[in-house]
This record gives C-alpha cells, structure tokens and sequence, in this order.
C-alpha cells in the first residue's frame, strides 16, 4: 500500500515539475515530494525484507493487453529497494538546496521523478515486458538529465555515447528475455524459472544476461560511457546513477543469472570474477589519474561494480560446484559491498556537488584547504572517502574483509581454472583495495587539505543545514553499517536463502558481535569491539600525553624544511601525486609519456612538463569500432542512391533468395 | 633423519634456486646478475649435494663440485673480468620492463605446475615439486635470454637454463653420470658462444661508443 | 580470567617494548658501522623530551593535522594488542584477523597521509604521494601473504595460525619460505627500513615517512614517532608469530608457560633486530622508482607461495 502509493506520487510530481517549473519555489516542492515517495518505498522495503510469509505479488492491467503488468516483491526486492531509497531519499534532501547555481534546473526536475519510478519499478517487475520497459524508462530519463546541459560539446557526446551503450544493452536483453521466455512466450518470471534451458539457450541467456547488465553495471570493457556520462549530470543526479542506477544493473544481473537462469555452471563465474577483477583494478587505475573530482567519482564506481562482481562470480562459482554455504557467503559479501557502494558514493557525490556549490570548480587543481572552509562537508566526505578505502570500522572494510574471506576459500573448488584463477583475482582484489585509498587520500589531501589553489577554494562557505544534513545522515550509514556487520549480514542472509537454498551462519558459534562466517575457526573480525576497544586506546593515548607532558601550542608559519613557499602552487597537485603511480602503472597501460622542455639558458620561459596517456580501451576497441561502423555506414549508403531499375534487381534477388532458402529446407 | 624431512630441504633449496631465477630477472646492474648468478649456482650445489647425501650417490657430489667451482666461482670471474676488460655497458638492457618480466615469470611458474601436475598425478609430491621447480627455472632462463638485450645476460639466462636441468636431474633418482658430462659439454659450448658474442659485441660497441661520444661534443649544437 | 590479565600485559607490553626495540636497532647499526651509538634506551628520553616541547602548528592546518599522530598511534597500538607475541590466550585476540590487522594499519597510514598533506607543503605532499605508492603495493602483498598462510593453516586468525603451526601440522614449505620472503621485504616497506627509505634521514630527496610528518613537533612528533616505533614492533612480532611460533604460550599453559613466552619473544625481538640492524648496514637505499619492482616483486611472492602450495599439497 506504502509502495504503491509512493509509486503513483513520482509521475504527479513530474507533472507539477512541467506545469510549475518556472517558479522557483517548484523545484523543491518537487524534491521534497521525492524524498518523501523514497522514504516511503524505503519503509516498505523494510517491512517486507526477511518476511517469510511468501512475496506479495499483484498484477495490473497496463502495458499490452494479453500480458499484463506483474509485479512481485520478493527479499532480493525488499533489499534493493532499501538500497536504493535509501541513497535516493538522501539525494533528494540534498536536491531540496542544491541546483541554484545550476543553468538548466528546469529541463532536470521533471525527469528526477520519472527516474526515481523507473529504477523502483525495475526491481518490482515480476514480467520481462514490465522490467524491460521499466528499464528502458530508467535509461531515458538519466539520458535526458545528462544531456541537460547540452551547450557544452563535452555533454553531448557523453550523451551520444551514452544512448549507444543504452541501446547496445536493451538489444542485449530483448533477445535474453526471448530466450528465457521459450517459444511459448509466456513473459511472467514464474514461467521462466520453470522452464528448462537447453545448453545453447542456457550460454547465450548468460552471456547476453551479462553484456546487457553489464554494460549497465560498467563492467570493463562496457564501461566507457560511464565515466563521461556520471559526471555530466548535476551532482545529485550523477550520485542516483553512480550509486543508485548501477545497482539496478547488478540487481538485473543477479535477478537473471541465479533466480530465472535454472543452472549456471561454474565456468561463468570464473568468468565473471575474472571480469570483475580486470574491471576493479582498471578502474581504480584510470580513477587515481584523473584530475576532475567527478569522473574520478565515476571511474571509482567502475571499481567498485568490479569488486561486487567478484563476489557474484565467486558465488556462482561455488553454487555451480554445490558449495552453497561458500556461495551463500559470496552472495552475502557481494551484496554488502553493493549496498556500500551505494551509500559511500552517494555521500561523495553529493560531498561533490556541495564542494561545487560552494566554490563553481570541479577540477582539483582548483581546490584546497576546503576542510577548513566547509567543515561539514569536509567531514562527511572524510567519512565516505575513509568507507571507500575500504578502512575499519567503516562499512566498506566489511564488504572487503567478507570477499576476501569467500575468496580464500576459493582453491576448495576442483577445478584448476579456479585454483589459479582465484589467487590472481585475489591480487586484483587487493590491488584496487590498496590503490583506491591511494586516490581518495589524493583526493581528499587535495581538494580539502593544504592552502586553497583558488580565489573561490579560499572564499567558499559551507551549504545549507537540508544539504549537510542528507550528506550527514549518510555519514552516519556508513559508520552504522560498519559497526553493527553483523545485523546487516543477517538480513542479507534472508536474501541470499532463496538464490543458494542455504541459510548462512554468519557468527558461527561466537555470538552477536562476531562476524564469523561459515566456522568459528576461520578467523572473524568484530568491529563493534575494535571500535569499543579501539576508542579506549585514543583516550588513553590523549589522556597520558597530556599528563606527561606540556599542553602549550602555537600556531606559526609551516617549517617545511626552513624554505617554505608562499605561493600555493608550491603545494602538490593531483598529477604530480599520482606522478609515481603513473610511472609504476601508466607506463605500460596508458602509454603514459612524460617530457620535459626547458628553456634555454638565460631564457625566462617558464619549463614545461608534459603528460601524453592513451585510454587503451577507447583506443583499442571502441574506435576501430567505430571506424568500422563508419565503413559500413559509408558502403551501405551508396544503396540509397540506386535507380528504380536497381531497387527492383534486388527487391527481386531478395525474393529469388528467399524462395531458394525455402526450396532447400524442402528437400532437406 | 625423516623422510619427509629431507624433501623438504630438497625442496627448500630448489625453491632457493628458483628465488634466485627470479632474482636474475629483477637485477639491472649487471654485476648484480652475475652475483645473483653464483648465488643460483651456489644453491644449486647445494641441492645437488643434499641430494648426495639423502640418494647415498657420491657421484651426486661430483655434480655439487662442478656446479660450484665452474659456476658459482669461475663463469662469473670470467665474466666479470670480460666486462672490465671490454668495457661492456654495466646496466641490462630489457626488451620488457623489469615488473612485466616478473609478471610472465609468475605466469610461466603458474604454467609449468599446471603441466606438472596432471603428468605426473601418478607419482610421488617429492617428485612433482622437483618437476615443477625444475621446470620453472629452465623457463624463466629461457625468458631472461629473450627479454635482456645485452648478450651477457643472455648467456648468463642460458646458464640459469642449465641450471634448471641440472636441478632436474639431480632430483630423480638414478640418473646416471652421463647428464653430467653433457652438462659440463654444453657449458663448454656456451662458452665457445658467448666468446664469439664478445667479439663481435665489442666490435659494436666501438663504434656505437664514438657515434655516443660525436653528438655530446658541444662544439656543435 | 587469564585472558583478560594476559591481554592487558600484551597491551602495555607492545608500548614499553617498542622504544627498546628500535634503540636497540639503533645501536647495533652504529655498533656495526664503528660508531659508539646512543644507548639502546635513548628512545624513551627522546620521547619523553617530546612531550614536554611545544607544539607548533602551522596556520593553514586543520583538525586533521592535531587528530591524525593520535588516531594513528591508537590504531596501530590496537593492531598490536591482537598479534600474539607471548600467549594465544588474550581476550580480544580473536576481534581481528590477519586481513583486519592489515587495514589498521592502513588506517594509521591513511591518516599520516593526510596529515602530511594538510599544511599544504610540497614536502608534505611529496612524502604522502610516495607513501601511498609503497602501501598500495606492500598491502596487497600483505593480503597474499595471508591467503598462502590460510590455505596452508585454514584460518586467517593469527592465534589459530599459531595453534596449528604448534601442533605440528605444517613441515618446511616451499610456499612458507616464499611467503616469509615477500613478508621481510612488506615489513622493510612498510616501516621505511633501508633500501625502501632512511629513518635516520631528514633531509634527502627520496625521503619517504619523514617527509610527510616534517611539520610535527612536540608532543604530535612524539605520537608519531611512538607509532612508528610500535609499528616496528609489530611487524618482528607477526615475523616472529607466524612464521616462528615456537615458545608462545597456549590456551591452559599457566603463568609459567606465559613467562617462557615472554622470554622466547624478547630473544626473537632481539635477534631479529640484530638481523635488521645487520641488513640496513650491509645495503644502501634504493632509488625512488624502483619501489614498484621491489615491492611488486614482494606481491608476486605472495602470488607465488599461493600457487605452490597447490604442488605441495596433495591433489
């Protein structure tokens, strides 16, 4: 009742949004009815995560006549919903304030609500043709938002390419459902749970599952529209599709490949780990280089969809061996990290948007000193970007600590493929675990430490209480849902029961505070009395060296090994901290190539120091990808300029073909 | 003295002298190879002679001494002295940079176990470990020979990849007297060759050198 | 009720050893290198003298400059409560594995990090970068290290490693050798040992740690310096823990066996130290990109000991 209400509340405010969006005043009416819808769905997702008393379902009378719309929330539902509404109610409180500044305000409003509806209504279809068009919804609306700013070329081609990748992902999953759906052509889930895949049906469901979603989710190498389209949108935009749009993606991906998908063999989720580890250390490579605090946003999501799909591998790894306790744990880690992902980069989204509030730049070579300036701000964003470098007690450090737990136990599968594969995921994971807290402290030391680099970094004052309070609450998330792992891990266990057909333990024999997954003997990890413990060693630490020793403090210049530099560019920049990770990493990957041009002696020219890199993928396959289109494009073109004698030889050559075809079926 | 007791050790040193295979691969100065290289004949020596002892085969010894005097001590003395002599650039020149050597070598390691080990299900863990060691240091000597420009670290991969064959045969049982006289025959072949590569490499050099020293003259922009 | 007593030794233990530990490195270096070196107690009165100076701070600071030396000492003291160095038999031995002690002590580096970046100097900035380099490195090879040792023990808790180790279940492995390999070269790393970087230097370009932390004084300094002084402790402990369990006291030992702990673990302290101080001497420093094959070359160990335990162990 909640949920449907809330549901029927979005389109009428997209209405409103139209009708009143010359006023001022409208936007946040607009917002605040948001935020009110996604509380609302966030309340129902609660109530209906862990019910045992079956999925309530309904169908409705929309959409094409003989199918019907079905709808149906099961636990994987109920928990999606609550992540999503979750980051989405943040993000509209935070809308409520932002946008000021913002140009093209009107032409995103009414689309935010259209958005918000499409992405519930994904995870509530119980029926292809309701999620596809759902789906198709949700890509249309975020495209528009992107494209708001159409006067920048920038967005426009992020929105070209955008709609290429949207497309090539429907064009995926149109066939998938087709298959998945048989010959019968019976849309509903249930019918195609029931239905048994052969084995070239069952790879081609798979494959297509993945590329579909994937390319959704930006997994590598589907992700090139991801980085140019998050950060075009206005910020509370791009944190709904980075931390919100990317988990309906793998809310699809897991919907198909473990629910509607009969049986999966193990051989996908070697795959899909191994996808998911080039995806995550990629990511966190191209993250680390990039000097715009939202497509490094961006990029870090990259990663992070990567991290969650080594879990789903592992998991579906393990289920198609008939390990269901590891795969129930892998599932549960996976959907952790999911669930973080989503609030830590909403949080830092937004931290984003309010530092471009506050100051008009996103580039970090325009920052500084923010922390001193916009001290909510700068300790929000502190706290997501601690949460994404994966540090304890935080939540991010749960979702790791359980994939790696699920990843040790990986060599228990028989096959060699995994017992080698695994270990090198493992170094993948591990990797971009370390490098991602590598580019948020670069991040943050240089967006929010050291001196300002600009008049309006020096001159910024924090956002309004609406907008600090929704980066705030999901500071708080964060911390809470990195303390207590355990309640949050029981409720997943509820998820994951119907996908694994196994309950996890997930204290093993120790207790409420002990995350022990599987056995006691494992090893476990308790936040809650680390915190405890953890906190009372900061006190003592403080308490003894104030006793022992002087309180006395003075502020002075900085010493800086006794030649300190007045000017700020004296500080370090974002390329010139990343400089060492370019050489260790870029060199091979990016072709990265430093030179140097200095002037002549006696010369005053300023030295030059140069950077030239290569974005492998966009080089390697997209562009001749589109070379190739291009060709195509070029050579079929000339068919329209045939004369009538023509289009009738091949009118005629099509038809001889045809009856040819059917003649040799014949004889056959 | 347990069985087992002894395959570790066994193992132990092959591990060593895979280490130190990798350790060929690491090193950029090439005075570093060279030590790295004695070290490697050392550890080998040393398997070779733990092998005598555990096998009560002295003629195992024999192959100890050999690797240690000719290997560990007096290719890498003349080696050493070759490059003083001729003035022999003393930084390795990679075809590949040194993590991605590393990176394959890893992989060729990987490689090498996964061919070992269904091989040789039947047979006992001693000899599948030896096997695999064995193997991964005849690969990585034969990477070192492709990856390294200068023809004398390509001689030195040359060795390592002796070095690999040796520890092979030390390790299964019963392997007669001939391997060593083929061994100490190929070592004499290697010499004759990297002999001849001296030559000619100083013959390169020279005039690379002056070509070098033309262009930094300063007389002319 | 042991638990608890032997846990609150383990607390102040790691804290009174740790000045010890590196005054004692201290001096047998300069002992190795003909000089007569301040005595192995100097640290403490270092320390101490810290404490009673001012502390300076630059205008440009924030909170996060005063924060940092004590969220850093705290969470690397909490890292080493839980590494058994005397008893397995501690209460909150089992609150953090081997995979949890890695990430605090990345929440002390994190926060030097940024700390070292706050003021907004070039020197700051300079040491953080190369910091990270190091940790995004040496923690993965961390992490691997850990997946070797809990394929070959079943458990990533150090305690049960121990507990296994000690009832005789794992012989010399070749994957083990590899491990404690990769091991020593993330603890030079990690610690800033020679060749990776100096801690005797202040004003050298390839300086690392001391580079990002030249801003503190007083009693900040000596929050630094005491973390970093637990952290080398730390790291000869889970030396000496994981791969050289022998002596450490079990669950039902008894005081007894508790003393012998102790004392096995001070002699492993000192000739580790002494094996420390005997390397630093004997090999000079690296240069700066060279961090990445060293310390790739550490992961790759790790890779290694992972995929050879697969020969080892039976199929």
């Amino acid at each position: 009742m909640l949920i449907a209400g809330a549901l029927m509340t979005l389109p009428l405010l997209a209405v409103f949004a139209i009708l009143a969006g010359r006023r001022d005043f409208s936007h946040g009416v607009v917002y605040a009815g948001c935020f009110v819808a996604s509380a609302a769905l966030l309340a129902g997702g609660l109530q209906y995560l862990g019910g045992h008393s079956g999925a309530p379902s309904a169908v409705l009378p929309l959409g094409l006549p003989w199918i019907k719309a079905h709808f149906r929330i099961d636990n994987l539902t109920a928990l999606f919903l609550l992540i999503i509404n979750l980051s989405a109610a943040a993000a509209s409180a935070f809308a409520v304030g932002y946008g000021g500044h913002l140009p093209q305000r009107r032409r995103v409003t009414p689309f935010y609500p259209i958005f918000l509806l499409a992405m519930n209504l994904v995870l509530l279809a119980d029926d292809a043709f309701t999620f596809l068009v759902a789906w198709e919804c949700m890509s249309l609306a975020s495209w528009l938002m992107v494209v708001s700013d159409h006067k920048d070329a920038e967005n426009r081609r992020a929105g070209t390419v955008y709609v290429i990748m949207a497309v090539f992902g429907t064009f995926c999953l149109l066939p998938c459902f087709g298959l998945l759906a048989g010959p019968g052509g019976d849309y509903t889930f249930d019918a195609m749970r029931l239905r048994e895949l052969g084995s070239l049906g069952g790879f081609l469901v798979a494959l297509l599952a993945i590329l579909g979603t994937g390319s959704k989710a930006g997994l590598v190498p589907l992700h090139a529209w991801l980085p140019l389209a998050h950060p075009a949108a206005p910020s509370h935009v791009s944190a709904l599709m980075s931390g919100v749009m990317t988990k309906v993606a793998l809310y699809g991906m897991i919907r198909i490949l473990l629910d509607l998908h009969g049986e999966l063999s193990w051989h996908w989720g070697a795959a899909l780990m191994l996808a998911g580890g080039v995806t995550a250390v990629l990511g966190v490579l191209y993250a680390v280089l990039q000097d715009d605090l939202k497509k490094l946003l961006a990029y870090s999501t990259v990663e992070n969809i990567g991290v969650a799909i080594i879990g789903l591998g592992l998991a579906i790894a393990f289920k198609g061996d008939g390990q269901k306790e590891l795969a129930a744990l892998a599932l549960v880690a996976s959907l952790y990290h999911m669930a973080n992902h989503s609030v830590f980069k909403t949080l830092l989204f937004l931290g984003s948007g309010a530092v471009i509030a506050a100051t008009g730049h996103r580039s970090l070579g325009a920052l500084g000193g923010l922390l001193n300036r916009m001290p909510w701000t700068g300790a929000a964003f502190l706290v997501g970007a601690a949460a994404i470098a994966s540090l304890p007690p935080l939540n991010g450090f749960v979702s790791e600590w359980l994939i790696l737990q699920s990843l040790f136990k990986g060599p228990s599968m028989p096959h060699w493929a995994m017992k080698f594969g695994v270990p090198v995921v493992g170094a993948f994971l591990a990797l971009a675990a370390a490098l991602a807290a590598t580019c948020f402290v670069r991040a943050y030391g240089i967006a929010f430490l050291g001196r300002p680099r600009s008049d309006a970094a020096a001159e910024a004052c924090d956002v309004s209480f609406g907008m600090r309070a929704s980066m705030a609450a999901l500071a708080v998330a964060c911390v809470v849902m990195g303390v207590i792992p355990v309640t949050v891990t029981d409720a997943l266990t509820h998820v994951v029961r119907p996908l694994t057909g196994i309950d996890l333990a997930v204290s093993a024999d120790l207790g409420w505070p002990w995350l022990s997954p599987v056995s006691a003997t494992r090893g476990a990890y308790s936040a809650t009395i680390l915190v405890m413990f953890g906190l009372s060693l900061f006190a003592v630490a403080i308490f003894v060296v104030h006793r022992l020793g002087t309180q006395a403090t003075r502020r002075a210049d900085p010493w800086d090994c006794g030649h300190p530099e007045d000017i700020p560019e004296s500080q370090y920049t974002g390329p010139s901290f990343a400089q060492p990770l370019r050489r260790a990493f870029g060199h091979t990957i990016f072709q990265a190539r430093e030179s140097v041009t200095m002037p002549e002696p006696g010369d005053t020219a300023p030295a030059k120091h140069t950077v030239s890199m290569i974005d492998p993928i966009w080089q390697g396959l997209y562009v001749p990808l589109g070379k190739a289109v291009d060709w195509i494009a070029d050579h079929v073109n000339k068919l329209q300029y045939l004369t009538v004698r023509g289009y009738l030889l091949m009118m005629f050559g099509t038809l001889v073909f045809m009856l040819l075809v059917v003649a040799v079926r014949q004889q056959l | 003295m347990s069985q087992q007791f002894s395959y570790d050790i066994a193992h132990l040193i092959g591990a060593t002298v895979l280490m130190a295979g990798f350790g060929l691969l690491y090193q950029r100065r090439v005075f570093a190879v060279l030590n790295t290289f004695a070290f490697q004949a050392v550890a080998l020596a040393a398997a070779a002679a733990w092998q005598a002892h555990v096998q009560h085969a002295p003629h195992l010894y024999v192959t100890a001494a050999i690797a240690l005097l000719f290997k560990a001590m007096a290719v890498p003395f003349a080696l050493h002295w070759l490059i003083e002599k001729l003035g022999i650039h003393r930084t390795v020149e990679t075809a590949l940079s040194i993590g991605w050597t590393m990176i394959v070598g890893v992989a060729l390691v990987a490689l090498s176990i996964m061919l070992v080990l269904p091989v040789t299900a039947a047979a006992s863990a001693l000899t599948r470990e030896s096997l695999a060691l064995a193997m991964s240091v005849v690969l990585l000597g034969m990477l070192m020979m492709i990856t390294r420009r200068n023809a004398v670290t390509q001689v030195v991969g040359f060795m390592a990849l002796e070095n690999g064959l040796i520890l092979a045969a030390v390790s299964a049982k019963g392997m007669p007297l001939v391997v060593e006289i083929s061994i100490a025959f190929s070592v004499l072949v290697a010499m004759t060759v990297f002999g001849i590569f001296f030559f000619r490499i100083r013959e390169r050099f020279d005039s690379l050198d002056v070509a070098y020293l033309e262009s930094y003259r300063g007389d002319r922009s | 009720m042991n638990a608890i007593l032997w846990q609150a030794v383990q607390i102040l233990l790691v804290v009174a050893l740790a000045p010890l530990v590196t005054g004692y490195v201290r001096w047998v270096k300069a002992r190795l290198q003909g000089r007569r070196g301040a005595a192995p107690w100097q640290p403490y009165r270092d320390l101490y003298r810290l404490l009673q100076k001012e502390a300076v701070i630059a205008h440009s600071a924030s909170w996060i400059f005063r924060a940092a030396p004590y969220v850093t000492f705290a969470s690397v003291w909490l890292a080493a409560c839980i590494v058994p160095t005397f008893t397995t038999n501690m209460v909150l031995a089992p609150a953090a594995d081997l995979i949890a002690l890695v990430a605090l002590l990345a929440v002390g580096r994190f926060w030097t990090a940024l700390a070292g970046m706050d003021v907004g100097t070039s020197f700051g900035g300079l040491g953080a970068s190369r910091e990270m380099l190091i940790a995004s490195l040496a923690e993965p090879a961390m992490l691997m290290i850990t997946f070797s040792l809990s394929l070959v023990s079943g458990t990533t808790a150090p305690a049960k490693i121990v507990a296994f180790v000690l009832a005789g279940n794992v012989g010399i492995e070749v994957s083990l050798g590899l491990a404690l390999a990769a091991m020593v070269m993330v603890a030079i790393a990690e610690n800033g040992r020679i060749p990776i970087d100096n801690p005797a230097t202040h004003l050298e370009l390839t300086m690392v740690h001391e580079a990002m932390v030249l801003e503190y004084s007083g009693r900040h300094l000596a929050m630094v310096e005491a973390a970093a002084m637990v952290r080398l402790t730390l790291y000869i402990a889970l030396i000496a823990t994981l791969f050289a369990p022998w002596g450490i006291a079990q669950p039902g030992a008894g005081a007894i066996g508790a003393l012998l702990g102790l004392a096995a673990f001070l002699a492993k302290t000192f000739v580790l130290g002494s094996v420390l101080a005997l390397f630093e001497t004997s090999i000079a420093k690296m240069r700066v990109f060279r961090y990445a094959d060293f310390l790739g070359g550490a992961l790759l160990l790790g890779l290694l000991a992972t995929i050879f335990l697969y020969v080892s162990e039976a199929v």
